[in-house]
């Protein structure tokens, strides 16, 4: 892994109009959210359902036009038709749901050549072949099955398909949205050991987003946390697993689940009271404090910034101390 | 079998113990069919696979072309023509045995020519009170009601598919006021628009000379208030099903991957309506032909002398304790057409509508 920053999100925003009555609330799916991605690692994102993990990788990818902030990918700014079109062929998107991402009234070698039509990859029918058929071995789907329907396979292979497809315009990066959380468990380490392969074979770099922290703590070199729209802790894999310094982190690894009974007992699980508070209604200063065991004036007034608590490892919280 | 019966220890009968002798290993061969998925096909193959083992769906087909085909070329060498009244020449006394004739009845006339050797096409079905051959009018009037139907319904597939598709393309506030307008629409009573229309356009249309004059006043009222109210079920149903289709991820997916508006329309949007348009203008036809004919019926639709299945009951009501079977030919087409129509979509549906399929 090297040093050089690939991916340079700053002050990312993304809000949402929703209607509600007569009037529009705002909200803040995303709110002022700053990283980077560095050159061949693989950024783990993590947090609750709706905390803003798709919206992130989706604003970046430009899907949604964000609010506020900027993207620069390679050390340019990420604006404009003209390069945006020219980042789609460098950065592309496995989706969540391996079902509805693939239409349904197009073959697999139409779904996979898609990207190659749009980009106009290939000069004759031969060689669009040529590459569908590299793409579907590269995934490890039989290239007999080109002239099947997205229907007639499994989930696993639908999200392999989904893979080849943004693998097609040979991308630089990838958000991976939850791409194995729709799949069964027996199927899941197939696929995630299929996505370090591929890293390892094209040199990609991956945002890996999942909120299951195990998934995530095998294939990341860094984990990011994200709580309400904003990011709360960043720092490496290994780091953040062991040593989390964040309140809701630490409430997060008390709920993964621990092979061992005796360490199991040992460990006590801190139980968060209260429910997720609405995103529409976000609570002022430190969006956790409604649910922080440790929250104290202050957190309640200001919103605490990322800090670098212990070396690259970020916390926002007013009571991290190293 | 027998053999293994009593090498195992005995079983009681009541038990639900798995016999284990009754299991064999599977070959090679079966094996690699438990492996093989099975053959591909294209959507449009697989649904008319679907369509052709539906066979109620396929005895209407059939009917249907039958009655196509009867309609379209029986006219062609047909010796009556649905206006001739018979037995009336220029220049001649009038000969009144043609009128009311039965089926398969001569006129006084046309039995002295059969006397005399000539051969003579019998009236099937009689002749009506003008003393014109009734099997012909019946089959004319098929093929207008027909041709009303096909046509009524292709003006609602252009309207609806057009304003459905700018309505849930871009949603917002231009969804909102396109639907509010077609819900104004929606709310007004269809048939008493129909007959304000024919009433207001009879006085006020001026067809004199100009083609549409043969097909009256009647038939245009029909085709405009179709165009102006019977799309609107057409329109909500397209707009629904882009409404879903633009909030598939495979719709970002191809955006995500830099695909214009115009490829996304053209590739994903279409090809995953086109079923419902299919059906939806299949069950369409049906419902125009009913309207026309009752319309017909009300005489508001096709002018005279040009019949329709409509206007051929509505003037077999007068002599109907005479001549049931004028009132009835007519309505048994319009239910065989109908309910072939109605049937053969319900099998479309079926066939291609994806929610359905497994
Ligand atoms: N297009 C949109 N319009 C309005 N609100 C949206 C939109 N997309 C997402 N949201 C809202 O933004 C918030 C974050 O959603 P997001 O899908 O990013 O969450 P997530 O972390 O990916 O959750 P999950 O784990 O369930 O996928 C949610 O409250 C959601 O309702
Ligand atoms: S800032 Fe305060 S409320 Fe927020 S996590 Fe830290 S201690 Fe808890
Ligand atoms: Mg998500």
């Amino acid at each position: 892994m090297s040093e050089k920053k690939l991916l340079e999100v700053k002050h990312l925003k993304q809000h949402f109009d929703v209607p509600s009555g007569l009037k529009t609330l705002k909200l803040k799916a995303v709110d002022d959210v700053t990283f980077d991605i560095h050159e061949g690692e693989t950024l783990g994102l993590v947090g609750e359902s709706g905390c803003g993990k798709t919206t992130v990788g989706r604003s970046i990818l430009q899907l949604y036009k964000p609010t506020a902030g900027e993207v620069y990918f390679d050390g340019e700014l990420i604006q404009g038709k003209k390069t945006i079109r020219e980042f789609r062929k460098k950065a592309q998107m496995v989706f969540q749901d391996p079902y509805s991402s693939l239409d349904p009234r197009m073959t697999v070698s139409d779904i996979i050549g898609e990207p190659l039509d749009v980009h106009k990859l290939y000069s004759n029918r031969a060689e669009r072949d040529e590459k569908i058929k590299y793409l579907m071995d590269l995934v490890g789907l039989s290239s007999e099955h080109a002239s099947r329907y997205a229907h007639e396979f499994s989930g696993g292979q639908r999200q392999r398909i989904g893979i080849a497809r943004a693998l097609a315009v040979d991308p630089k990066f990838i958000v991976c949205d939850e791409p194995v959380s729709a799949l069964d468990v027996s199927i899941q380490a197939q696929v995630v050991n299929m996505f370090e392969d591929l890293q390892a074979k094209l040199g990609l770099t991956y945002l890996f987003i999942a909120h299951d922290l195990l998934v995530v703590k095998h294939i990341s070199t860094r984990i990011a946390v994200m709580y309400l729209g904003k990011m709360i802790e960043i720092g490496p894999a290994n780091e953040v697993y062991h040593n989390p310094i964040h309140p809701y982190t630490i409430s997060l690894l008390s709920a993964v689940p621990v092979p061992d009974p005796n360490i199991a007992r040992a460990n006590k699980r801190i139980h968060l009271e209260g429910d997720v508070p609405s995103p529409l209604h976000m609570p002022s200063g430190c969006p956790f404090r409604t649910r922080c065991p440790r929250a104290c004036a202050e957190c309640a007034e200001s919103m605490p910034e990322l800090k670098e608590v212990r070396p690259g490892h970020f916390v926002a919280c007013h009571k991290a101390e190293g | 079998m027998k053999k293994n019966n009593e090498t195992l220890p005995k079983k009681n009968p009541l038990s639900l113990q798995l016999d284990v002798s009754k299991f064999e290993l599977a070959t090679e061969d079966e094996k690699f069919l438990q492996q093989r998925m099975r053959p591909s096909t294209t959507f449009f193959k697989d649904g008319m696979r679907r369509l052709s083992r539906n066979k109620i769906a396929m005895t209407c087909l059939c009917i249907l072309i039958v009655i196509v085909l009867i309609v379209t070329f029986v006219p062609m060498f047909y010796p009556y023509d649905y206006s001739t009244q018979l037995g009336i020449t220029p220049g001649q006394p009038v000969d009144g045995s043609f009128k009311n004739l039965k089926p398969f009845e001569y006129s006084s006339t046309e039995l002295a020519r059969i006397e005399a050797g000539e051969k003579i096409f019998p009236h099937i079905f009689g002749t009506d009170a003008l003393g014109r051959d009734y099997a012909i009018r019946v089959i004319y009037g098929t093929r207008i009601s027909l041709i009303v139907g096909l046509f009524a319904s292709i003006i609602v597939l252009i309207i609806g598919t057009i304003y459905g598709s700018i309505s849930g393309y871009y949603g917002g506030k231009v969804d909102l006021v396109m639907m509010r307008i077609v819900d104004i629409i929606y709310s007004l009573p269809d048939l008493l628009m129909i007959i304000l229309f024919s009433v207001v356009l009879k006085q006020t249309l001026n067809l004199e000379g100009t083609v549409l004059e043969k097909l009256g006043v009647g038939m245009i009222s029909i085709f405009i208030v179709f165009a102006l109210l019977y799309w609107v079920g057409m329109a909500r149903l397209i707009r629904g099903q882009i409404l879903t289709i633009k909030q598939q991820d495979y719709v970002l997916a191809a955006r995500s991957i830099g695909a214009k508006g115009s490829h996304i329309i053209r590739r994903h949007m279409l090809p995953n309506c086109i079923s419902v348009i299919i059906i939806s203008t299949a069950l369409q036809i049906p419902s125009a032909i009913f309207t026309e004919s009752f319309l017909s019926f009300m005489g508001l639709g096709v002018s005279m002398p040009m019949p329709s299945l409509g206007s051929l009951a509505s003037e077999a009501i007068d002599g109907y304790a005479s001549y049931p079977y004028r009132l009835i030919i007519p309505a048994i087409a319009i239910c065989l057409i109908v309910l072939s129509l109605n049937l053969l979509g319900d099998g479309l549906r079926d066939a291609f509508d994806p929610k359905l399929k497994k």
